[in-house]
């Protein structure tokens, strides 16, 4: 009897171990999916179950790189059919392999949920054997994740490139987000990367879930229990830097698709070297980071500042500034524009002033109703004066009078301002001066 | 004239009917004291008000309906700062809102206006950052159990978060900075006052106290902590930012092994 119970304590004991070494494994080669995102859905938590996801996201912890931690983010196997040269685990690449049974990745979400840890599951997946045996797989987790626990948080599954329809359907039934990464910006640059693979594939999957959510919104306007369709929605990344593309290209890509896809989301990811593949920067090269940055702020300024893309990248303008930010850059170029008036011009154009956010524009378009507003108010109300202030003119007779070139203005902003990518910067600008 | 000095409770009734006492007397020159927090002015001429429901009601509906729903929420976020004189802005706040027509709370060019905002903007990050970083540890009774020490006193504001999101579980989160929690019982939440053995450490996980489960699971954590780092794009600085070091000692990814 006491051996038997000496056993089973050793099992427990080397089960846990296990699992311990496939989580680091399969943990590590998940970390390249930039997207954490856990908001947007909506499902509430009305079965007196486990979880919610309503309301915002929320980042429950931020690794040492800075990163929101929201997600248990983690591959189901790093088993892979495939050899994409950018891929820490193609098929050609020597490391250790693992693969998670489904009740282990239910198990770690749901214990990992109720200490608060996370807001729910990315689970994403080495291909093994073919695309519809992985995608079963994964909706396989979330299935029991729905249906056996109850639970209610949120779940984020990958669409596996060549997955089919009735798949990706039972997947978004499930699942809060889906997203299929096309990682490379061109189908050039693809085809040099990863030769196995074609863009077809990635975008079927696109299109099923598509179709499927604008029918689930059409079905529940006339019924309302209609049963959700990934109410997140879909996303994408893109690897900026390993395939030599431009800004002009990647935002091109990016603005096709959330227009023809709906995308909630695209990710830009900064290549992190992980092979001495000669196709690609080697490793010790340093990752991308204020580029990448650079192009989130254009899909800001499209998304949400009523911009359009070619207005920022164009034939002319095929890459961002680096050492000032695309909105700045853009009002250097548009002098004619400006300055603009902060008591009478509609929100189109506050919007368009280099150092007011979306949210110092709907402060002034309230706060201007009570009294005119001068630049003591703004400050106060968090404009970002230092650049702000060549731009605009408000209740006061102190403004810019002299006729600065656009060239004096950014320099004199540069000279007033501290960038954390200081740094990089000068080292970038050195080669060139 | 000397100001008059209204001391309450400390609870929210208790300020409301202090702001009763002031409307109902046309106080001009005023000040408003919590009585724990606070100075004794050398020639003021001190009240002290008992709360009562009826007149703080009173006046809570007078806001609503003046304020937006936003700028009531405020409000009430603004005063769970706890700020030394964050309740003579609030009063000087709620006389703009009564005698203007409508939408005071739009004003960000109004000092007080202004003042309340950024108050209530620090109130909900930090009610952001509880429902970020509260960790449950699981107890042998099979609790869930949270200690936290919170810059303001969020307690209130995230109790229907926590309760929303784990219907199906006992939890506790208990503020040991102000020395009361929330206790989940699967049915209602209710606020509790705790006894804790002499020289408990809230920051370690005793296996006196804690399932033995606990421990494999935050090491799992950990681990996926640890794995999910990119180490050539670390940035402790940005880090720090996002997770400040006050915070560290009850997450349970930043305990040493």
């Amino acid at each position: 009897m006491i051996q038997k119970i000496l056993k089973k304590k050793e099992e427990k004991e080397l089960s846990f171990q296990r699992t311990q070494e496939k989580l680091k494994i399969l943990a590590d080669a998940a970390k390249y999916d930039v997207s954490c995102s856990s908001s947007g859905s909506k499902r509430a938590n009305t079965n007196k179950g486990l979880g919610d996801a309503t309301g915002m996201g929320i980042c429950h912890s931020y690794t040492e790189d800075g990163r929101c931690v929201s997600l248990l983010k983690i591959l189901l196997t790093n088993y892979c059919i495939f050899d994409c040269a950018y891929c820490v685990t193609r098929k050609s690449n020597d490391i250790k392999r693992a693969a998670f049974k489904v009740q282990e990745v239910v198990d770690l979400t749901i214990n990992f949920y109720r200490r608060n840890y996370i807001e729910g599951l990315f689970l994403s997946s080495g291909i093994f054997k073919s695309a519809d045996y992985t995608m079963e797989r994964l909706v396989a987790v979330a299935k029991k994740l729905r249906l056996e626990e109850n639970f209610n948080g949120y779940i984020h599954l990958k669409s596996i490139p060549g997955a089919s329809d009735e798949l990706m359907r039972e997947a978004g039934l499930y699942a809060d987000r889906l997203s299929v990464n096309i990682e490379i910006p061109t189908e050039a640059g693809l085809k040099k990367l990863a030769p196995d693979k074609n863009r077809e594939d990635f975008i079927k999957p696109m299109v099923k879930v598509k179709n499927e959510i604008i029918q689930y919104k059409a079905e529940k306007k006339i019924i309302k229990t209609t049963p959700k369709f990934a109410p997140a929605g879909q996303s994408t990344q893109m690897i900026i830097g390993a395939s030599g593309e431009n800004d002009f290209q990647i935002m091109q890509t990016s603005n096709h698709f959330y227009k023809n896809y709906n995308l909630k989301r695209v990710y830009y990811s900064g290549y992190v070297p992980i092979s001495y593949d000669n196709r690609l920067p080697q490793i010790g090269s340093a990752v991308p980071m204020l580029r990448e940055n650079r192009l989130y702020q254009t899909d800001w300024l499209m998304r949400f500042y009523g911009f359009d893309v070619s207005e920022i990248l164009n034939q002319q303008h095929q890459n961002l500034d680096l050492d000032v930010d695309p909105k700045l850059s853009w009002a250097l170029r548009n002098l004619h524009e400006f300055p603009v008036d902060v008591n009478t011009a509609d929100k189109r154009m506050l919007a368009r002033i280099p150092g007011l956010g979306m949210k110092s524009v709907y402060k002034i378009l309230n706060a201007r109703r009570f009294r005119r507003l001068n630049w003591e108010h703004l400050k106060k109300i968090g404009v970002a004066l230092n650049r702000a202030q060549y731009f605009m003119v408000c209740d006061s007779n102190q403004f810019e009078k002299r006729d600065l070139t656009p060239e004096k203005i950014k320099g004199l902003i540069l000279q007033n301002s501290n960038s954390k990518y200081q740094k990089t910067l000068s080292n970038q600008l050195s080669l060139f001066s | 004239m000397i100001a008059k000095n209204l001391i309450y409770d400390g609870t929210f009734d208790g300020f409301l009917s202090a702001v009763f006492y002031v409307f109902e007397h046309k106080l001009k020159q005023v000040r408003i004291q919590n009585e724990f927090t606070m100075q004794q002015g050398l020639f003021s001429d001190n009240e002290t008000i008992v709360t009562e429901e009826v007149k703080a009601n009173r006046v809570w509906k007078g806001v609503k309906s003046k304020l937006s729903s936003k700028g009531s929420y405020q409000l009430y976020y603004a005063f769970l700062s706890e700020q030394i004189g964050v309740e003579d802005f609030l009063l000087d706040y709620m006389r703009y809102a009564f005698e203007k027509k409508s939408n005071a709370d739009k004003d960000y060019s109004h000092p007080s206006v202004l003042k309340i905002a950024q108050l209530a903007k620090s109130v909900g990050r930090e009610k952001h950052r509880m429902e970020a970083f509260v960790r449950f540890r699981l107890t042998k009774d099979d609790i869930y159990f949270a200690s936290i020490e919170p810059d303001f006193n969020v307690l209130p504001l995230i109790e229907k978060h926590f309760k929303r999101r784990y219907a199906d579980q006992k939890w506790v989160i208990y503020d040991i900075k102000r020395g009361y929690g929330l206790f989940y019982d699967l049915d209602h939440v209710e606020i509790i006052n705790m006894d804790f053995p002499a020289g408990f450490d809230f920051t370690k996980t005793e296996s006196e106290f804690f399932a033995t489960q606990e421990f494999e699971f935050q090491k799992l954590w950990q681990d996926y902590f640890k794995a999910t780092n990119i180490e050539s794009r670390k940035n402790m600085k940005l880090h720090i930012r996002h997770v400040p070091k006050r915070y560290w000692k009850y997450l349970s990814e930043k305990q040493p092994n």
